[in-house]
């Protein structure tokens, strides 16, 4: 398995990060130095005792009591390359990733074509290390076409590099053919990605089944279209001891029902967007379809479970299921309108917001963003230990910044959040020892 | 006191006030359409377009109608005319209808809300002849004048409206305009055709007909649109009829002078009898009649914002 980003040589050789706090979850929170040499973790501490730090070819970066963190991984976004390139690129997305944070995304396989076969993923990383900017692992789909029928080639998905697997966007209907997927990625370690939602319950619903549905006469999408299937992959997870990763989950009960799952040992876990714990359908209420994502928008009580899931452990990741679309697209009515945000360049921020709000603590809220989900997938990211890839975040936690969509780096504005004052900024973000986005 | 707005695009918007504002000036334009030549020349000059992206014969014909008989000029748009099909977004359309110097664009589309981004985006006054399930406010202004015509009042009346709720904007748009207006409304369909939560809307829901008419002063019946059929809603039209169809015996659980309403088209024998549909207590027709009304209200209401008119010039 081939798990590198054949990035362009370190540069340069011999770096030190100094004058910032280290937040390596579960390792360092303090005052610290990183030591850098070509391209890897030498040393974190302060102060810095490896003989290299006084070596006369260093090049001192200064972090001015900023953040110092393992670069950002993201679960779940949408590249659209192949097949939509008009959205979005490769090279694209990874330049917005790496502005927001990002030095690790993960890009579902709804492309055109698939990404169910060997040479589109081989095509995607090649694209990622044409780009030079984030690490881009790519996950595979679970059926060829992602048609929910016959299982794609799985096996030839991971050699080539595919770090999970997923029908994200057109989730597995048929419980048997999820069942298979499940026994069938046993053989390769990895885990089975699964956009929780019934298309039959969801029955072209646009927004949250409830009041504000109720009163805008928009067709709805009731929690339970992603419960039953939440509680589906859970007995799936169960009948197979498959790693089962749910995406993107959105109502208060299937928080629950994971948080009940996690406490009988199913090898479950879950991830959630920043938007599903910082707004609620209200923000649908003058037909914007900037806030138009699924699953959708909830309620506040939702959105408070979320918050709790995050806390208490239940909710391993935030991923962000960026999502480009064009604004032509956009700008079509509600209803019409394709579903999806994008996310790289407001993760943090509206991350950072549990923080200031004393949900989490800082060290907690990076976690969820680095380490953790990088486990999950089992990549070779998301710590500043020596020996670890120098991928490194350095943002200011308190600047407060307003948000600007023409200013992303993405190639679509479809964002919620535009003129949103939010806290939180990154200044620099680094991969593999090079400096790939630099706001300092 | 005017309206103080540049658009009609839901009852939700309207005060009270508001709405019988509209309804008394409803009620002093309807004696033009008795007059021999049923012209007055409030909007003389003035452009309204019908851009129509639903199929609807009534509705535009009644709102060409209302603009003709306050003298404004009509143009009708619809999809299969115009550019709609060429992929332009409806804003486009309109920014073009506008720049053509339209001052007021009555639409009707599919989609929910699509009436209030139009608003936004034009400087024209919109009226909303339909958005997809949402609102359709004029039918629940002219179901309201068609009530108050016929019973003296709104308020206290016990008015049930039958039929498709989940799926109807002039259910909506009814519940709220007589709620606004103190009746005491009720509501009875299969649950499949209930939406989420109406209950917060103010009114009582029912599953059986024969219930929910015992004591109304006022039935509005809604068209059971058959291209639901298909969709889990209903397991028949024939059983749909026998339960929900508004025949003479069930109509003596009303009170004795109760009036039907209906938006048509009729489907008849579905959910209403012909026997009823044809009989006094419908005033089906007085809708039609009325909604010519109260649309030129609206019209004159909305022309008199940013430009006063006079009825009487």
């Amino acid at each position: 398995m081939t798990k590198k980003t054949g990035q362009s040589p370190p540069f340069p050789h011999l770096l030190c990060i100094q004058g910032g706090i280290v937040i390596d979850p579960g390792h360092v929170n303090g005052r610290a130095d990183v030591l850098i040499q070509n391209g890897s973790i030498i040393e974190v501490g302060f102060p810095l005792t490896n003989p290299l730090s006084q070596d006369s070819s260093i090049t001192i970066l200064e972090a001015n009591g900023w953040v110092v963190a393992p670069g950002l991984v993201d679960l779940h976004c949408h590249l659209r390359e192949p097949g939509f390139e008009y959205k979005e690129t490769i090279a694209t997305g990874a330049a917005s990733a790496v502005a927001g944070g990002f030095t690790t995304i993960c890009c579902m396989p709804n492309t055109q074509p698939v990404n169910d076969n060997a040479a589109i993923t081989k095509f995607m990383f090649a694209q990622a290390q044409e780009a030079g900017k984030a690490r881009v692992f790519p996950i595979g789909a679970i059926t060829k076409k992602s048609e929910g029928e016959e299982l794609a080639d799985i096996g030839e998905l991971v050699d080539a590099g595919c770090v999970a697997i997923s029908d994200d966007g057109r989730p597995v209907m048929n419980s048997l053919v999820m069942r298979r997927a499940l026994e069938y990625a046993k053989a390769f370690g990895i885990p089975v990605v699964d956009h929780c939602e019934d298309l039959h319950l969801t029955d072209g619903g646009c927004m949250n089944e409830g009041m504000v549905s109720t009163e805008l006469g928009m067709p709805g999408i009731p929690d339970a279209s992603e419960e039953v299937m939440v509680a589906r992959n859970l007995a799936l997870a169960d009948l197979t001891g498959v790693h089962v990763h749910l995406a993107h989950l959105s109502t208060a009960r299937s928080v629950e029902l994971v948080r009940h799952a996690k406490g009988q040992g199913l090898p479950v876990s879950a991830e959630v967007c920043p938007h599903h714990f910082s707004i609620t359908e209200e923000a649908v209420r003058c037909y914007n379809s900037n806030a138009k994502m699924n699953p959708p928008l909830r309620t506040d009580e939702d959105l408070q479970a979320l918050k709790q899931g995050l806390v208490d452990g239940t909710i391993d990741a935030i991923a962000t299921d960026h999502a480009p679309h064009a604004l032509q697209e956009k700008q079509l009515e509600f209803d019409t309108a394709p579903f999806g945000i994008v996310g790289f360049e407001t993760a943090l921020p509206l991350t950072l917001r549990l923080v200031h709000e004393g949900v989490l603590s800082l060290e907690q809220a990076l976690d969820k963003l680095t380490r953790s989900p990088a486990q999950l997938f089992h990549l070779p990211v998301g710590s500043l230990q020596p020996g670890s890839h120098a991928d490194i975040v350095v943002f200011d936690p308190h600047e407060e910044w307003v948000v600007d969509p023409t200013t992303f780096f993405s190639k679509s504005q479809n964002t919620p959040f535009g003129g949103w004052t939010v806290r939180g900024k990154v200044k620099m973000t680094i991969v593999d020892g090079r400096i790939v986005y630099d706001a300092r | 006191m005017g309206l103080e707005r540049k658009d009609l695009l839901t009852i939700a918007a309207l005060s009270a006030d508001q709405i019988q504002l509209i309804l008394t000036t409803a009620e002093s334009l309807k004696e033009v359409g008795g007059r021999d030549i049923k012209k007055v020349p409030a909007l003389r000059g003035k452009t309204v377009v019908n851009l129509f992206f639903e199929p609807s014969t009534r509705t535009r014909t009644s709102f060409e109608l209302a603009a003709k008989r306050l003298s404004a000029d009509v143009i009708n748009f619809s999809p299969s005319s115009s550019s709609m099909v060429k992929g332009e977004t409806l804003v486009d359309t309109a920014r073009n209808i506008e720049a053509m110097q339209a001052d007021i664009i009555v639409l009707r589309h599919s989609s929910p809300g699509a009436a209030e981004n139009l608003a936004r985006s034009v400087g024209s006054s919109v009226i909303n002849a339909g958005d997809g399930w949402h609102e359709h406010p004029t039918q629940a202004l002219l179901d309201v004048f068609t009530i108050k015509e016929k019973k003296g009042r709104v308020s206290g009346l016990v008015i049930v409206i039958v039929g498709d709720i989940a799926h109807s904007r002039v259910a909506r748009s009814n519940i709220l305009a007589l709620t606004k207006l103190g009746a005491e409304v009720r509501v009875v369909a299969p649950p499949t055709m209930i939406p989420f939560g109406l209950e917060h809307l103010g009114v009582e829901i029912f599953y059986n007909l024969d219930e929910a008419l015992i004591n109304t002063d006022v039935i509005i019946m809604l068209r059971l649109q058959r291209e639901r059929l298909g969709r889990t809603l209903l397991p028949s039209l024939r059983e749909y009829a026998k339960l929900f169809c508004l025949t003479p015996e069930r109509l003596k659980l009303a009170k004795p002078d109760v009036i039907v309403m209906h938006p048509g088209p009729l489907n008849r024998g579905v959910e209403i009898s012909p026997s009823v549909a044809d009989s006094p207590v419908a005033v089906i027709l007085d809708q039609v009649t009325n909604g010519v009304s109260v649309r030129m209200a609206l019209m004159y209401l909305l022309s008199g914002f940013s430009e006063r008119s006079t009825l009487n010039e």
